[in-house]
């Protein structure tokens, strides 16, 4: 009786064991495949889509605003796509965001993952202020800079002039042409790729990168001192002090002390 | 040809219900119809009837996403219905994987792999402990976890948007569940059947057995899917009360003896005892 209580537990206690092993081995190979696909960071998303981090975490994948885009621009990631699954994106050399006053791919988001406040300004929708990504130009490549005259991207921009602007230069090259060149702006600019689909080079010279991975940040260290809409950046800054061997006295006792010299 | 209609009817209506469904999904994308669109992860019905996946929703609370209000009520209708028609019912009469695991089970019957391999070495309780892992893992990498591997969504989504590789993880389960174990995916693993489980515990419609029309041949317990929630057949005349039970109804098709029947729950227990 008391030997078969004992075998009992013990097969308890190893059918328990070998339960939570194969639960840490699954968990672990799991959560490392998810952590892998969810790491692509150059999805373009469509208009109003939150940060990537909530994203991933809110859109559902139901495709609605994939079958709401009248222009077959967004796509859900399939298996092999290389990108989170299920999730929705566009390829804007293919088929770019033509940008639809009524956007109709953002009020039927189920979950908020496309945020409809994101693209409202007074209360109407305003696909001038998404934000799916930023114009990037290869200055190597681009044309315009060689000197040949193209401004295929500055037309085809549906925010035309603000978005981007042509930049007039003498050609010291020939001492009697022009470069007319294309720049583009981050602040008009919504990333819908219209100019990336309409680059004329082989592979586009101007194409579109999410923000956060065309930008870089200026940080809290510097501060346009002459523009007072700047310095508002500065006003949730806290202050943090580094004292150094050197630092921890003030300049002028600094100077004073000797060392112990006299 | 009234028998051929009697033994496969709920058959016939579940694959009508399966791909009526997707194919009306196809619909809204390659067509642009607007009865049902999305898919089943979360879709619109007639553009007004938000519909969501509770489990996804689960899923998502414990990635600590933000829950709009249209996705809190589009799980709710699916979590009340379900509690009315048999949580597993999802699994059965609208899941696209049940196409091919239950292909592959019909093959495995058909060329007798179950006669050689009798022992199931695996327990169908797994399903509670991936369900409880996929929560775990939403929450520590702040993503929906199963969303992002599930060979379901894969399919229905594949099938409605354009399938990519995701024909490769339909095969591993076909294959998995002809060779290595019966009923594998929809019966031990799938987390999402095991949610409906948990929902279909307190669900309405029943199967009911009738233990004195029983003859014994067992037919019911070689089609079910679950066998373990038959464990009553020939025993005792009572519904069948596990939330495991997919209600597909095969085994009230097969069954040539009205041994068993889709019934009502009592909600009210009946005093049988007191006159």
């Amino acid at each position: 009786m008391n030997n078969k209580m004992h075998s009992d537990r013990r097969k308890f206690i190893l059918r328990m064991a070998r339960g939570a092993g194969i639960a840490a081995l699954g968990g672990f190979v799991w959560s490392a495949y998810v952590d892998e696909v969810t790491a692509s960071q150059l999805m373009l998303r469509p208009p109003g889509a939150i940060k990537e981090e909530d994203f991933l975490k809110t859109c559902i994948k139901c495709g609605l605003c994939v079958e709401a885009c009248p222009y077959d621009t967004l796509l859900l990631a399939k298996p092999g796509d290389h990108k989170p699954l299920g999730t929705p994106y566009f390829i804007p050399r293919d088929i770019p965001c033509y940008m639809c006053p009524d956007i109709p791919c953002v009020p039927v988001c189920p979950t908020g993952a496309l945020n409809e406040a994101s693209v409202t300004t007074n209360g109407k929708l305003d696909i001038n202020i998404a934000e799916m990504g930023l114009a990037v130009i290869d200055r190597e490549t681009c044309i315009a800079f060689w000197g040949i005259q193209c401004d295929a991207c500055y037309r085809a921009c549906p925010i035309l002039g603000q978005a981007i602007s042509v930049e007039y230069n003498k050609n010291e090259r020939t001492g009697k042409h022009a470069y007319l060149t294309p720049v583009v702006h981050a602040d008009a600019c919504t990333g819908c790729g219209l100019c990336e689909k309409a680059c004329v080079t082989e592979k586009a010279s101007i194409f579109v990168l999410p923000k956060e991975v065309a930008m870089g940040k200026a940080g809290n260290y510097y501060i346009k001192g002459w523009d007072k809409n700047d310095e508002k950046r500065l006003e949730d800054a806290t202050e943090i002090k580094t004292q150094t061997e050197i630092s921890k006295d003030k300049a002028v006792d600094s100077l004073n002390d000797a060392g112990g010299l006299y | 040809m009234s028998t051929l209609w009697n033994k496969y009817r709920y058959l016939f209506f579940r694959r009508t219900t399966q791909i009526g469904l997707l194919f009306l999904y196809f619909g809204a994308n390659a067509w642009g119809w607007t009865l049902l669109m999305g898919n089943l992860s979360s879709s619109s019905l007639l553009k007004t009837v938000p519909l969501s996946d509770p489990y996804a929703v689960l899923q998502m609370i414990a990635a600590g996403a933000v829950l709009a209000t249209d996705l809190v009520i589009g799980a709710l209708i699916i979590t009340i219905f379900y509690l009315i028609v048999g949580g597993r019912a999802f699994c059965s009469w609208v899941c696209p994987i049940n196409l091919v695991t239950d292909a592959a089970a019909l093959l495995r019957r058909k060329i007798g792999v179950d006669n050689f391999a009798k022992k199931q070495p695996a327990t169908r309780n797994m399903r509670y402990w991936v369900l409880a892992l996929s929560l775990i893992i939403s929450f520590a990498m702040g993503v929906t976890a199963f969303e992002f591997i599930s060979p379901i969504s894969m399919l229905h989504r594949g099938i409605i948007f354009g399938i990519g590789f995701g024909w490769a993880a339909v095969l591993i389960i076909f294959l998995f569940d002809l060779l290595v174990l019966k009923n594998g995916w929809c019966g031990h693993i799938c987390p999402l059947g095991g949610f409906y489980s948990l929902v279909g515990k307190f669900s309405l419609i029943r199967v009911d057995h009738t233990q004195e029309n029983c003859t014994l041949c067992m037919k019911c317990k070689v089609v079910c899917p679950e066998q373990q929630v038959l464990y009553m057949i020939g025993k005792e005349s009572i519904p069948v009360l596990s939330g495991e039970c997919t209600n597909c109804a095969r085994c009230i098709e097969v069954c040539d003896d009205d041994a068993l029947n889709f019934s009502i729950r009592k909600l009210v227990k009946n005093n049988k005892s007191g006159e």
